[in-house]
C-alpha cells in the first residue's frame, strides 16, 4: 500500500498540490442480531479503498476510490486536484495548516480476546441466552440482543513525509426488552455501548444477568405512574449523563462548528471564540471536562488522528470555566493554538472532520454515586437514554430516559414512566452540585455519532460517574 | 476505474450466485450496488469541502434450509467473491435453524419506470457544482448575508439477482441543493431544491429564497411557549412524513405492536392523504426494492383514516400476503420502510395559508426531532432558520426559535388547509413530495436564545 500512497502523493504534488495526504483503509465488520427468539441477522462485511486529500491554491479537494491500483491512484489524485481548483474559485480565506512535525509510527488497539476469532456459535449463544432471559419474563412483547465488531486497518501518508499505520478494534453490544399495552410502549435496555476492546469486554457485560434485571422493569413501567412535572432535583446515571455530555459539551466545542462549517446541517455553537477569551462560566466549579484520545477503552482512542496528529488530552472545561475546543490543523491556528488531534474520517471514502475523541466528565473525590442518592432528600434518579434533541446552537436541550426512580429521604423508591427533562446548556451545568467519585466512573462508547455531509458515523467515547443537578424542569408536553 | 454498466454488474452477481450454489446454498440472493457520488459544500460563502467517491459493493444472502448468512464486500476479484460465498455459507451453518421457512422472493413482472435516471446528474463535474455554489453565494452577497450549504449529486446503479429467477437492474440519480443563509446577528433562512436531474435545479433561486428569509429573520423577538395555530412550510412537513414513516408505517412496527397504525383508525383530518408510491413521477422514481420486488403504491392514510402499511418479503410472509416492494438490503432487522412518500395536495393556494391565521406562527423547518413516545407519535424538536409571528393573516415579524413537544398524529388531526402546490424534498428515509399545511394547534414547550 505504501507504493500506492506514494504514487498518489507524487501525482497530487506534480499536479500542483502544496499539501496532500492519502489514507488507505480496510475495514472488516461483523454483526449479529437476535430478536424474539430468532436470529435476525448474522453478517460479515468488508470494504477497502483509499482517499486523497489535497490543498491547491489554498483550497481543499478530496477524491476516493475502491480501486487499489496505480492507475486509479493517478486518476483519483488528479481528480482531487481538479476538485480543489474548483473549490478555489470561491476562496475568501486560504487554508493554513499548523506546522506539526512529520509523524511516524504505529498503533494497535489492545485487547485480550480477538472478537473476530471467537466462534460465531458462541456469540450467537450469548445473545440468545440474553434474549431468552428477557422473553420469558411475562409481559415482554419483544426483545432483542445485538452485537457488532469492527476492525479498521489505516495507513496514512502525507506529502510532508508522515507515515503511520494503525489497527483499531471496536466491539458494541446491547440488549433491549419491550413491553406493550394499549397505547403504551415501555423499553428497558442495557449496555447500549461500545468499547475499544476485544470480546472480553462483551463477556464482562453479563448480558444474560442484566436481561433478568431489566425485563421486569420494562413490564413494571407499563403500570407505573407518569413522571410528575415540575422543577426538580435530578441525579443522572452514567447511562444518561454520557449523552448529556455528548450533546451539550462535545458537539458545541467542535471548532469547525464554531466557524460555521456545519451550519447548514447540524448547526453552529453558542461557545463562540470570545467566550474562550473571556473565561465563560460553562458550569459549576465541580465540572471539569476533557477530550482524551488516550483514555483506555474509549471508542475515541487512537494513536494519531487522520491528519497525523498524535493523540492527546485537551481540557474543554476546567473547574466550570470554558477552556478549550476540539480542533484540527486548519482550525486551531485561527485561535492561536495547535491542533488537538481530533480529525477522523468514517472510512476511506470520507474526509476527516473534527470529531469528539473521548469527552469525559471527570469524577470528583468526595461522594460516591450512592452517597449522592443518600444525600438527596427529594428528587429523581434518571437512567438509560430514550430520546434526545438539542437546538442548532446547542443551548436548548430535551432528553427522555427510559426510567425515573423516585428519591425520597436519600433512598431510591418507586418507578415513574416517561420521564423527560429540559434546560439551557450552561444553566444546567451551572446547577450541578455533585459529581460522583471514580467508583462509578464508566467509559461508554457511542458508535452512532452523525456529522457532516455526506454523512459520517463516528465512534466516540464518554467517561462519566453520575452527577446531581438542582432546579431542573422535569416533564414537558401533555400525554 | 469507471462505474460498471448494468450487464457487467449482473455478470458479477451471477458469478457470485454460482459460487453460492457451489457452496450448497438452497437459495441465494446477490445485491450489486455501485455508487458514484459527489458533494460540494460551502460555508461563510466559500467552498470548504469538495469530495467525490466511487464504490461498488456486492452483498450475498445465503440460505441453507432454515438458516441464513449474509456477507458483503467491495473487493470484486474472483478470489474475493469465492471467499465471500464461503464466508456467508459458514455463517449460515453455524446458526441454529429458524422455526419458520425462509423464502426469497419469487420473480415477478417489474414494469420499467420513467424518470429514475438523468444523464445531466450522472455527468455533473466539479466545475458545474462550483458554479452552482457561486450562484447561491452571489444571491447571499446581494442580500448582505453569508451562504452555507451543499450541492450533492448521486448516481446509483443497483442490480439484484436471486436463485429463483429474480433479475433486476436500474440506474437512479438524484441531486440536492440545501442552503442556510445567515446574517451578522445570526439571523437565518433556509431553502432546498431536489431533483432527479441536477441541471433543473435553479441555484440562484435557492440562494434568493434562503437569503430573503434570513433578512426577514433579523431582529427576532421572544414569544412565550404555548399552543399556537401554525403554518408549516414544506420543509417542516417533510419531517412529519419521515418520522411517521419511520415509527409507524412499517409492517414490522405493526407486527411488533409498536406502531400507532391500525387499519380503519382515524388519525388525521379529512384533508390528510399520504401514500407511498415510487412510481409517481412527482417523486424520485424507482421500480423495484432491494429484494428485487416490484414497487407497489400503498395508501398509508386516506382522508385521515389509516389504511395500510408497507411490507417486505419477511413481514409479508408472516402476514400471509405479498411484499409491497419495500425491502431494504439484507441483513435487515429493521423491517421495511416507506422510502417514497407523497402527501396529497389540497386546494388552498400556498400564499393563502398564512392569510387564514388570526394569530399563530409560520414555521420554516424543524431541527433535531426525536421520538418521545412512539405509539402516541409524540415528537420533540426545535424550529430553525425562520420562525415568524402571524397576526390577522399576515406575517408581522420574526420570533426566536421554540421547542415543540407534539403528537404528530394530533397535528394531522388538526390540519385545516393544505396547499395545492407541493415540493419534492429529500427526507432521511428518502424523497418526499409534500404540501405546506395550516394546523389548528401545535404545542411549543420551550424557548431558546436565538
Amino acid at each position: 500500500m505504501r507504493d500506492l500512497s506514494q504514487r498518489a502523493l507524487d501525482t497530487a504534488v506534480q499536479r500542483g498540490a502544496t499539501y496532500a495526504d492519502v489514507r488507505v483503509v480496510r475495514r472488516a465488520e461483523e454483526s449479529i442480531s437476535v430478536k424474539s427468539g430468532r436470529i435476525e441477522a448474522v453478517a460479515f462485511g468488508e470494504s477497502e479503498g483509499f482517499g486523497v486529500r489535497v490543498l491547491v491554491d489554498g483550497a481543499w479537494g478530496f477524491a476516493a476510490s475502491s480501486g487499489l491500483t496505480m492507475t486509479e491512484a493517478d486518476r483519483v489524485a488528479g481528480d482531487a486536484v481538479r476538485i480543489a481548483r474548483a473549490s478555489a474559485t470561491t476562496l475568501r480565506r486560504p487554508v493554513v495548516l499548523d506546522d506539526r512535525p512529520p509523524a511516524h509510527g504505529s498503533y494497535r488497539t489492545p485487547y485480550e480476546v480477538d472478537p473476530f476469532a471467537v466462534p460465531v456459535e458462541e456469540k450467537v449463544a450469548d445473545l440468545m441466552a440474553a434474549e431468552a432471559a428477557m422473553t420469558r419474563t411475562p409481559g415482554i412483547a419483544f426483545a432483542e440482543a445485538n452485537y457488532s465488531a469492527q476492525r479498521e486497518w489505516k495507513s496514512f501518508a502525507a506529502s510532508d513525509g508522515s507515515e503511520i499505520d494503525q489497527e483499531i478494534t471496536h466491539v458494541v453490544a446491547n440488549i433491549e426488552a419491550n413491553a406493550v399495552s394499549g397505547d403504551e410502549l415501555q423499553r428497558r435496555s442495557y449496555a447500549d455501548s461500545g468499547q475499544a476492546a476485544g470480546y472480553e469486554w462483551v463477556r464482562g457485560l453479563d448480558l444474560a444477568g442484566n436481561a433478568e434485571r431489566i425485563a421486569p422493569e420494562a413490564v413494571a413501567l407499563l403500570s407505573a405512574p407518569q413522571c410528575p412535572p415540575g422543577r426538580r432535583t435530578i441525579i443522572l446515571d452514567p447511562s444518561q449523563l454520557y449523552l448529556q455530555v455528548h450533546e451539550s459539551c462535545g458537539h458545541p466545542t467542535e471548532l469547525d462548528r464554531v466557524f460555521g462549517t456545519e451550519a447548514s446541517y447540524a448547526g453552529t455553537s453558542f461557545l463562540t471564540t470570545d467566550k474562550l477569551e473571556s473565561g465563560f462560566r460553562y458550569g459549576s466549579d465541580l465540572v471539569t471536562i476533557v477530550a482524551d484520545a488516550t483514555a483506555p477503552g474509549g471508542m475515541g482512542t487512537f494513536g494519531w488522528d487522520d491528519e497525523g496528529v498524535a493523540a492527546q488530552r485537551v481540557p474543554l472545561v476546567q473547574d466550570g470555566v470554558f477552556s478549550g475546543y476540539l480542533s484540527s490543523r486548519e482550525t486551531a491556528p485561527r485561535i492561536g493554538r495547535r491542533s488537538g488531534g481530533t480529525m477522523r474520517a468514517d472510512g476511506w471514502d470520507r474526509i476527516p472532520l473534527i470529531r469528539m475523541t473521548n469527552v469525559n466528565l471527570l469524577p470528583r473525590e468526595g461522594l460516591s454515586l450512592d452517597d449522592i442518592v443518600a444525600d438527596t432528600d427529594d428528587g429523581l434518579y434518571l437512567a438509560s437514554n430514550r430520546s434526545w434533541s438539542i437546538d442548532d446552537r446547542r443551548l436548548n436541550f430535551q432528553f427522555a430516559t427510559e426510567v425515573a426512580y423516585e428519591v425520597k429521604g436519600g433512598k431510591l423508591g418507586r418507578l415513574f414512566k416517561n420521564p423527560t427533562y429540559t434546560g439551557i446548556t450552561y444553566e444546567f451545568w451551572r446547577s450541578c452540585d455533585a459529581v460522583a467519585d471514580a467508583r462509578s466512573y464508566v467509559m461508554i462508547g457511542t458508535p452512532n455519532c452523525g456529522k457532516g455531509e455526506p454523512g459520517q458515523i463516528g465512534h466516540v467515547g464518554h467517561g462519566t460517574s453520575g452527577a446531581r443537578f438542582r432546579d431542573v424542569q422535569v416533564g414537558v408536553g401533555r400525554w | 476505474m469507471v462505474i460498471a454498466a448494468g450487464e457487467e454488474m449482473l455478470v458479477l452477481a451471477d458469478r457470485l450466485l454460482g459460487f453460492a450454489a457451489a457452496e450448497g446454498a438452497s437459495q441465494a440472493e446477490v445485491l450489486v450496488d455501485a455508487d458514484e457520488s459527489a458533494l460540494t459544500r460551502f460555508a461563510n460563502s466559500e467552498i470548504h469541502q469538495n469530495v467525490a467517491t466511487l464504490d461498488r459493493r456486492l452483498s450475498l444472502r445465503f440460505v441453507d434450509g432454515r438458516r441464513v448468512g449474509c456477507a458483503a464486500t467491495n473487493r470484486l476479484d474472483e478470489a474475493s467473491l469465492r471467499r465471500l460465498a464461503a464466508s456467508a455459507a459458514r455463517t449460515a451453518r453455524l446458526q441454529p435453524e429458524l422455526e419458520e421457512a425462509v423464502e426469497l422472493p419469487e420473480p415477478g413482472p417489474i414494469a420499467p419506470v420513467a424518470g429514475a435516471y438523468s444523464p445531466g446528474t450522472a455527468s455533473t463535474s466539479p466545475e458545474m457544482r462550483a458554479a452552482a455554489a457561486r450562484e447561491v453565494i452571489a444571491a447571499a452577497d446581494a442580500a448582505g448575508v453569508l451562504a452555507y450549504g451543499s450541492l450533492a449529486t448521486h448516481l446509483e446503479r443497483v442490480g439484484i439477482v436471486n436463485s429463483k429467477g429474480v433479475r433486476a437492474f436500474e440506474e437512479r440519480t438524484w441531486a440536492q441543493l440545501i442552503t442556510v443563509c445567515m446574517g451578522p446577528d445570526g439571523e437565518a433562512g433556509y431553502a432546498e431544491a431536489d431533483a432527479v436531474d441536477a441541471t433543473t435545479i435553479d441555484a440562484a433561486a435557492v440562494g434568493r429564497e434562503a437569503a430573503s428569509k434570513a433578512r426577514h429573520s433579523r431582529g427576532a423577538v421572544a414569544v412565550e411557549p404555548g399552543d399556537y395555530p401554525v403554518v408549516l412550510e414544506e420543509y417542516a412537513v417533510a419531517d412529519v412524513l419521515d418520522t411517521l414513516g419511520y415509527i409507524g408505517f412499517s409492517a414490522l412496527a405493526v407486527q411488533e405492536g409498536r406502531s400507532f397504525h391500525e387499519a380503519g383508525r382515524v388519525v388525521g383530518s379529512e384533508l390528510v392523504t399520504i401514500v407511498d408510491d415510487a412510481r409517481d413521477p412527482a417523486g424520485m422514481p424507482a421500480s423495484f426494492d432491494y429484494e428485487g420486488v416490484a414497487k407497489e403504491r400503498v395508501t398509508l392514510i386516506e382522508r385521515g383514516v389509516c389504511r395500510d402499511v408497507v411490507y417486505d418479503a419477511q413481514t409479508a410472509a408472516r402476514a400471509g400476503r405479498r411484499s409491497t416492494g419495500h425491502g431494504l438490503p439484507a441483513p435487515n432487522p429493521w423491517g421495511p420502510f416507506p422510502l417514497n412518500q407523497l402527501m396529497a395536495a389540497g386546494e388552498t393556494p400556498r400564499d393563502d395559508l398564512v392569510a387564514g391565521l388570526d394569530r399563530g406562527l409560520l414555521v420554516t423547518r424543524f431541527h433535531y426531532t426525536n421520538t418521545v413516545h412512539p405509539k402516541l407519535a409524540i415528537i420533540t424538536g426545535m424550529t430553525r432558520d425562520g420562525l415568524f409571528l402571524v397576526e390577522d393573516g399576515r406575517v408581522v415579524g420574526p420570533v426566536r426559535n421554540l421547542r415543540f413537544t407534539q403528537s404528530y398524529l394530533a397535528a394531522l388531526a388538526g390540519v385545516e388547509a393544505v396547499s395545492r402546490e407541493r415540493r419534492l424534498l429529500r427526507g432521511y428515509l428518502g424523497p418526499v413530495v409534500v404540501p405546506a399545511l395550516r394546523l389548528s394547534a401545535f404545542t411549543f414547550t420551550g424557548a431558546t436564545e436565538h
